[in-house]
């Protein structure tokens, strides 16, 4: 491969680089409206009136929006397909408000300073409500988080706002509790995770225009551009035919950008005054009124025999959704499907859970989606067992993990809120993932600790999993056009939100069609020019709507084949062609890629050559990984330096090794600081306090010493030239390594994240107190 | 409203308009300049760095009425010097840009840094751009980045 796996540059860097327009504010109307919400300062109200009159006088002011002035359709902002597995239950402003946070009204002037006169010269009497801020106590509370009859869910996703219940799953393979009762040994653990924040360095922006035919164009920071177009025609009643969603660069998204946030106002804003408008959350909006990742409560119920096989796996798990439920059910899933695989041998696996509704911010789509919370606790349980047991956790998992060309009946069973997809796992290099992280971070001489006088350094692994887009849901579809003087332009609707996608599809299109990365020119996620797809999620992009690329530029191909056999007068299975050459192998009569475009675009037999494919994956092989933590922990203070991380990673074939590389490296620095940075804090009213980025601690340079990356040979037939995906896979072992190295260095065993200092501080003493 | 003047880019400019406001909200409005960006508004991510006479700002923190008089040197403006080619080259080899909404501000700070010590160690180009915030790459691809271009601009900081 000449184009594919070996070393390119990003495509787009250099225009970013000197800050051209490229992120959707640069491309804002200059006299755009200032879309502004006015937030709840309840965790749970009901508006009982609303004094604007002063603020619609003040000059500058358009209008002001309430409730009132939108009908009730409730819908989801989780930016899924349709129909969506999360429920109904978002209208887009409402008499409710549900969270500190929440929208209570929106004025739209024609600045930021005048808006914010307006907003403070508005009155709103609150009838405060009782919240539920517990999510343990959430579950038939007698206070009902979503008491309006109008919402429902799409189809059955254990939907019960009664009882504060926003989905619920449950599955069992064989029988868990007989099982267990064979088991020489049983865990039982409970962990705990918190809401991590996304942190995307652009915050939420979307600004909207009517074009000169009177249609709706929205540029938005978005990473699902067409589902953006679906939920804003459905939920304003616009026609789809008359909105255009333009996804410029986007600044980073980790599942945060896959909802919808502020676009559903502008839209409405715009087409209601033919105004252009825009609105830009700021930091503190992004925190708070955005969504999260899903905190949860999972236990884990491990059971082995003596010979160290583990032979059931009982998984009961409650994720708290926040205020609304998007991504509910799906992220939940994960939490079982991407994670309990890893075991495949055991004769009896259950998972099972309910997803509450909380007076709390949301919780969304973020980069693991359920895997690493899954992760964090059974991978944990599994060094927990091991020591129980007395038995060497490598030993443990080289015994019992998922192997090449195994399967597990989970992945049958377990979609993402429908039933699964049967596979084998064509491509699984755990075990080669394993010994090469070994040797990197030096195992055997860490393991499991090494003391000095005032430090103990020490070491702690797991395994992961991730998939590479959802089987028989996603779509992507990629046009190739070929130009006069021979160059291509790739037309995608996936979408680049920083990852490299542009990059790497293009690529894809090079190697097939024999040619340099220059020639094929890629726009992407345009809902008018470019052709469907889902967007950027589930680790889907490389691996669907790569195959989606690759399948165009073989159709492509044999069109051109077809005409150069046409002009040298023969067959096409005569005709030899190497991407720049078309030869006719009888006669050795030759025409040039560049004389053949030119000959069809101008002088003979005109005709445009362009192809549209789409593909839908009929699995979803995942990637794996092995990640290795060594860290140095301070006797007196217990501060953790995480010295050094090392990843192995199984993606198939990098089609870009240094991109692929920036995913993994940027997983795990993501992962790390939910291991061990970012705490989320709430004041006892609800309030999020952790809502900036001085008091939410994501990892700066300096926390960061030394990460070490390397991907294993492995080629993953179904995949485009043998990838599979590396969006998320990273971002999944971090909590749970971190969590066994600080096992190993102290015998304090940390069950709740982040992993601080105090809170093995506060364990050691709470162990010498029972003491 | 006041007129101010000051040096932007290499020109000098004059403006008549509020001092209270925040030279981002002046760069990207009236200049039409892209490259400064909002991340948190609040002086935490550094995306909206830019040089005050040669010394890297917060712009989102720094009122007008501290430019007057002054020089200011966006991305814009730094890009055309080849102290920006080497940078940029570097950033782009090492794979130091993924999402870029942090990076003019990450090539502001490493203006700033070499312009001090063209020769950083980890640790010093760790500081360096410790007030620059980035959650797509790790940051290790970053540093890399900044001693490739030590190296490779031997000589002009």
């Amino acid at each position: 491969m000449k184009v594919v796996n070996n070393y390119i540059k990003s495509i787009d860097g250099l225009g970013v680089m000197k800050g051209r327009k490229a992120f959707t504010d640069d491309f804002a109307e200059k006299d755009s409206l200032i879309v502004k919400v006015m937030r709840s300062p309840h965790p749970y109200a009901r508006i009982i009136s609303i004094d604007d009159e002063a603020a619609k006088r003040l000059e500058g002011i358009e209008m002001v929006l309430t409730h009132k002035d939108f009908k009730r359709i409730p819908f989801t902002r989780a930016g899924q397909g349709y129909p969506e597995p999360s429920p109904h239950d978002k209208f887009v402003l409402d008499e409710y408000v549900r969270y500190i946070g929440d929208e209570v009204l929106a004025v739209v002037g024609i600045s930021d300073v005048i808006c914010q006169k307006a907003l403070d010269l508005i009155k709103v009497e609150y009838e405060v409500l009782e919240p539920v801020l517990d999510f343990e106590k959430a579950k038939d509370n007698s206070i009902i988080i979503h008491p309006e009859k109008e919402i429902h869910e799409m189809f059955d996703i254990g939907f019960k706002p009664e009882r504060n219940i926003a989905a619920s799953y449950g599955m069992e393979i064989g029988d868990v509790k007989k099982t267990l009762e064979t088991c020489d040994y049983v865990v039982k653990e409970t962990f705990y995770t918190q809401a991590q924040a996304h942190v995307m360095l652009e915050p939420h922006t979307v600004n909207a225009r009517m074009d000169y035919q009177n249609r709706l164009v929205i540029y938005s920071a978005t990473q699902t551009p067409f589902h953006v177009r679906r939920i804003i025609s459905q939920g304003l009643e616009i026609p789809l035919a008359k909105i255009r969603v333009i996804k410029p660069r986007v600044g980073g998204g980790f599942g945060g950008k896959q909802a919808i946030h502020g676009e559903m106002l502008v839209a409405y804003v715009t087409y209601k005054t033919g105004k252009s408008a825009k609105m830009i959350y700021t930091r503190k909006e992004v925190f708070e009124s955005s969504y999260s990742r899903h905190p949860m409560r999972i236990e884990m119920t491990l059971g082995a025999d003596k010979n160290g096989r583990l032979k059931a796996i009982n998984c009961e798990g409650l994720s708290d959704t926040g205020a609304y439920g998007e991504h509910a059910l799906t992220v939940f899933m994960v939490t079982g499907s991407k994670v309990l695989p890893l075991y495949n041998k055991v004769e009896s696996v259950r998972f099972a859970g309910e997803i509450v509704y909380t007076n709390h911010t949301p919780a969304g789509a973020f980069r693991g989606y359920g895997a690493i919370q899954g992760n964090f606790a059974l991978e944990s349980a599994v060094d927990i067992l091991c020591k129980k047991m007395n038995m060497d956790p490598i030993l443990f998992r080289q015994m019992n993990m998922m192997k090449e060309k195994e399967t597990s009946p989970i992945f049958a069973i377990m979609g993402e809120g429908t039933a699964g997809t049967a596979m084998n796992m064509e491509t699984c290099k755990l075990e080669e993932c394993i010994e090469r992280g070994m040797k990197l971070i030096g195992w055997n001489e860490l393991y499991p600790r090494k003391e000095t006088e005032d430090k103990i350094r020490s070491v702690g692994m797991a395994i992961a999993m991730q998939g590479s887009g959802i089987p028989y849901i996603d779509m992507g579809s990629a046009t190739i056009k070929l130009n006069d003087d021979g160059f291509y332009n790739l037309m995608v609707g996936a979408t680049e939100i920083g990852q490299g996608s542009d990059t790497v599809l293009t690529q894809i299109a090079a190697e097939e069609l024999m040619t340099e990365v220059e020639k094929v020119v890629i726009y992407s996620s345009d809902t008018d020019l470019t052709p469907f797809d889902v967007g950027a999620y589930a680790s889907s992009t490389t691996y669907v709507s790569g195959n989606a690329v690759l399948k165009a530029a073989k159709e492509l191909k044999e069109k051109m084949v077809t005409e150069a056999a046409r002009i040298l007068g023969t067959k096409e299975e005569k005709i030899d062609f190497d991407g720049k050459i078309f030869i006719n192998l009888e006669n050795d009569s030759k025409i040039s890629l560049v004389d053949l475009s030119n000959q069809i675009t101008y002088s003979h037999e005109q005709k445009q050559l362009q192809v549209t494919s789409s593909y839908v994956g009929h699995k979803s092989p995942p990637p794996f990984m092995a990640g290795f933590v060594e860290i140095e922990i301070d006797k007196e203070t217990y501060e953790i330096d995480i010295l050094h991380y090392v990843s192995v990673v199984d993606c198939g074939t990098t089609i870009n090794p240094m991109l692929a590389k920036g995913q993994v490296d940027g997983a795990i620095v993501q992962g790390l600081g939910m291991a061990h940075f970012e705490d989320v804090v709430y004041a006892k009213n609800g309030k999020l306090i952790s809502n900036d980025m001085l008091n939410y601690k994501i990892p700066t340079r300096l926390d960061i010493l030394k990460l070490t990356t390397v991907f294993v040979d492995s080629y993953e037939e179904s995949g485009p030239f043998g990838a599979k995906s590396v969006g998320e896979i990273g971002i999944d072992t971090p909590p749970a390594a971190l969590a066994n190295a600080v096992d190993n260095a102290l015998g304090i065993r940390i069950k709740t994240l982040p992993i601080t200092s105090e809170k093995i501080f506060n364990e050691i003493r709470r162990k010498n107190n029972e003491k | 409203m006041m007129k101010i003047n000051f040096k932007l880019n290499d020109q000098i400019v004059e403006i008549t308009t509020d001092p209270n406001r925040r030279l981002l909200d002046l760069l990207r409005e009236d200049f039409n300049l892209t490259g400064p960006k909002e991340g948190c508004g609040e002086g935490e991510c550094g995306a909206c760095a830019v040089l005050l006479n040669h010394e890297i700002v917060n712009s989102c923190c720094t009122p007008l009425a501290n430019v007057i008089d002054q020089e200011i040197v966006t991305i814009e403006g730094f890009s055309k010097t080849k102290r920006y080619e080497v940078i940029k080259d570097a950033f782009a080899k090492m794979g130091g840009v993924q999402c870029g909404f942090c990076t003019p501000g990450m090539i502001i700070a490493t203006e700033s840094l070499l312009n001090k010590n063209p020769h950083p160690t980890d640790y010093e180009i760790k500081i360096g751009l410790s007030g620059n915030l980035c959650r797509c790459t790790g940051y290790n691809l970053i540093v890399e980045a900044v001693k490739e271009a030590a190296k490779a601009g031997e000589g002009i900081w």
